[in-house]
């Protein structure tokens, strides 16, 4: 007996296990883990895969606590008095004595030995009664609200609610269909006054438009008058709305969210690469949302981005390669169309010869691009650089998605740094035939009709039926975004991948796949590989920053590969927010 | 378990050759033969004969005052009294529906509208009835209590195209329902 009591002494106590990692021992359903110190409670309970029922909290907002959905029942060992040591069990812990009263999970942070019960006839009559109070008010739009399947009311109402109403009396009436901003819906009738889009518009979008107006049952979330919610991140509030009350006015009734398939994707629209799903039902996208990345874009995306794929689903999207033949564009094989563009390009002296490829194109793209301009022997090689103003927040000021991925691969420093001499060789005359890959020279590349028609021999490559593909020889068909397996490096130097969400119209070819044909025709030593794999496979062999990369292991998050020292302004806010304690991030 | 054998029955000569049955079946056959030209079958009058044995003479007569209630014919959306829509277009029928043969285009209610505020409805309503297998999950499943399982059994047509019931036919078929629960009556 006494052996034994010296051992347990000699052993050293759970909690100064846990304090020497900065970490402290937390039971949660009679389980104990250790956590670190300063977690929410309800962070702590996810940790132990325990979920708990909430509205408000969200972890990249403030947490004011006023749902009170993620009530739980907290225990703390009893106050020892004066003179008494605190007694520790056979497992080194003290007894915990449970509050009679439940405490909020999200907004308590975690003590040594406290106890945590998420289940439990307390907790879940405390549940029953909110979700009662929150449904008192609540109308029963289900069959025509577009949270319906995505509600987070409907679900806890399912799991946590007490099946019918008791309530007899009449419900409040609320401004219905209000419009507030060119993208958002209000139905205030709808709201559980959860607070997150007031949060998300002060804290994140620095617009602080929308709060709270009137009391008690009337109150309802309200724009300030003489403002609208016009802010370019306006959805986001949409998509962190538990519930209806917050609608997008581009995806109002267009679809039942249980009909889309979920593709992981990323944003093109600029150099950020925002991670995104994109929402598809049969052929067709509905919409695309922001994916949690707290590398790129922590969950929020800019209204602009993820309102542009409506440009990919158009009627002037090309579906077959053209051949000009007696002035007009008429319809070809690929073998054809391929063989002609080869032929065009190769027939002139390599200084006559220029490529201009898009900042839009994957790193397999931008590689066959070298590698065509390297078959062609020209040195006149660039990108269309496309320069805007970033927002502060999640817009980089370069709109091509992936000019870090062209500097890598094409080993330049600036690889638009060209784009000037082709224009001016175009227009003096020298350069005779020209390779355009995924652009529309006459629009942002500045060259004129003038220019093109100087040309003895244009090929392009383009998504869209456009003015400069309308001078070409031959016209190949490209995919787009949300068509396409790819990959991009971002403005940090973080390589991310797109997936195919859709196919493209008219079954056309991969965009690597028309160009490593092409490369074929024009170099007979080079094999066209299997798979876009095989692409990536000799561009990690050949550029060290690719080396050992695949499709497979970049993954959802992407895998940072080289540090362009560039940052992402909305990440240093929210990581200032994280360190201030302000948020769990 | 004991094995029985079973012995066959010893018949007589006459039984063997079978004749005298054969013209027994032909007396009976001739009979009801007689009776059926004289209108006197059997069950002619509840069968709702045309006169002659007990056949019904379809399409020319038809058995729809015989069908239950419950009959399950075509599927159709139904109006309420005031002449308003009931769908909304949750499109839950099209989710259920085991064969899909529904499909549905919704649609927002214009703001000028006299049922504007109830916001949502179909654009477009399609019921391929060539699909359709008649099990009345999508009139089970409705929370509006707009689509319902009509007495139409006869759905025709000579080509694909003509099965697809759009919106304007399916509104044909349903009709106008009433003494359903109005949700969207009340002063809202």
């Amino acid at each position: 007996m006494s052996e034994d009591a010296t051992a347990t002494a000699e052993l050293k106590l759970p909690k100064d296990v846990a304090a020497e990692k900065g970490m402290v021992n937390v039971q949660i359903d009679g389980k104990w883990i250790q956590v670190p110190r300063g977690t929410r409670m309800i962070e702590a309970a996810k940790m132990a895969q325990k979920e708990i029922p909430h509205y408000c909290y969200h972890p990249k907002l403030s947490s004011p606590g006023n749902c009170r959905m993620c009530l739980v029942q907290m225990g703390m060992p009893p106050r020892p008095a004066p003179g008494e040591d605190p007694k520790y069990g056979e497992d080194g812990y003290q007894e915990i004595g449970w509050m009679p009263r439940p405490v909020i999970a999200c907004a308590n942070t975690v003590a040594e030995n406290m106890g945590i019960r998420t289940t439990g006839e307390l907790v879940e009559k405390t549940r029953e009664g909110v979700m009662e109070f929150l449904l008192i008010n609540h109308p029963l739009d289900c069959p025509i609200c577009d949270q319906a399947g995505e509600c987070k009311l409907q679900e806890f109402s399912v799991e946590h609610g007490r099946g019918q109403s008791r309530f007899k009396e009449d419900k409040i009436k609320k401004p219905k269909n209000v419009d507030i901003g060119k993208n958002i819906r209000l139905d205030d009738e709808r709201c559980i006054m959860c607070s997150r889009c007031i949060r998300f518009m002060d804290e994140v979008a620095e617009e602080p438009v929308l709060g709270f107006s009137q009391r008690g049952t009337h109150t309802s979330v309200t724009v300030h008058p003489g403002y609208r919610l016009d802010n370019n991140y306006s959805l986001n509030t949409a998509d962190i709305c538990p519930v209806g009350a917050l609608t997008s006015n581009d995806f109002r009734f267009q679809m039942r969210v249980w009909f889309l398939k979920e593709t992981k994707s990323i944003d093109l629209n600029c150099g950020t690469g925002c991670n995104t799903v994109i929402w598809t039902r049969g052929n067709e996208i509905f919409r695309v949302t922001p994916r949690q990345n707290d590398e790129v874009n922590s969950a929020w995306m800019p209204d602009s981005h993820r309102l542009a794929f409506h440009q990919l689903q158009t009627d002037d999207r090309l579906t077959a390669p053209l051949v000009l033949k007696d002035g007009k564009h008429v319809e070809t094989s690929w073998l054809e169309a391929t063989a002609k563009a080869a032929e065009v390009l190769a027939m002139r002296q390599p200084n006559e010869v220029a490529v201009i490829a898009s900042g839009r194109l994957s790193n397999e793209e931008l590689y066959l691009a070298r590698k065509i301009a390297g078959a062609l022997k020209t040195e006149l090689l660039s990108l269309v650089p496309r320069v805007g103003e970033s927002d502060g927040k999640l817009i980089s000021a370069d709109r091509n998605p992936n000019t870090t991925g062209a500097s890598l691969i094409w080993e330049s420093d600036d690889p638009g740094a060209k784009l000037d001499a082709i224009r001016e060789g175009v227009a003096a005359g020298k350069i005779k035939a020209l390779l355009c890959l995924g652009e529309d020279l006459l629009e942002e590349a500045g060259f004129k009709p003038t220019h093109l028609k100087k040309l003895d021999h244009l090929v392009v490559t383009h998504t869209h039926a456009n003015p400069t593909a309308a001078h070409a020889a031959v016209v190949l068909p490209g995919v787009g975004f949300a068509e396409k397996r790819a990959t991009y490096v971002n403005v940090t130097g973080r390589l991310q991948r797109t997936n195919q969400a859709v196919i493209a119209p008219g079954g056309v070819r991969d965009d690597w796949e028309s160009l490593a044909c092409l490369l074929a025709k024009l170099d007979p030593d080079y094999e066209v590989p299997a798979s876009m794999d095989g692409v990536i496979g000799a561009l990690g062999g050949e550029i060290e920053a690719f080396q050992g990369q695949s499709f497979g292991k970049i993954g959802d998050l992407g895998v940072q590969i080289t540090d362009t020292g560039v940052t992402i302004p909305l990440l240093e806010q929210e990581r200032a927010r994280i360190a201030s304690g302000q948020i769990v991030g | 378990m004991a094995i029985v054998k079973v012995e066959r029955p010893k018949l007589s000569a006459g039984e063997k050759i079978y004749f005298g049955a054969i013209l027994k079946g032909m007396v009976i056959t001739l009979r009801h033969a007689f009776r059926s030209l004289a209108g006197k079958s059997t069950g002619a009058e509840t069968l709702k004969s045309s006169g002659i044995g007990v056949t019904m003479q379809y399409p020319e007569q038809k058995w729809d005052d015989q069908m239950p209630e419950y009959y399950r014919g075509a599927p159709a959306l139904v109006t309420d009294e005031q002449d308003r829509e009931r769908c909304v277009s949750c499109q839950l029928c099209e989710f259920i529906c085991p064969p899909k043969a529904i499909k549905i285009t919704p649609g927002e209610i214009p703001s000028d509208d006299e049922w504007a505020k109830v916001e949502k409805r179909p654009k477009e309503f399609e019921i391929d009835m060539i699909r359709c297998i008649y099990c009345g999950m999508c009139e089970e499943v409705c929370p509006e209590q707009a689509i319902y399982l009509r007495p139409d059994y006869a759905i025709t047509g000579t080509n694909r195209s003509e099965m697809v019931h759009d919106k304007k036919r399916l509104y044909e078929i349903g009709g106008k329902r009433v003494g359903l629960v109005n949700k969207w009556n009340e002063l809202k």
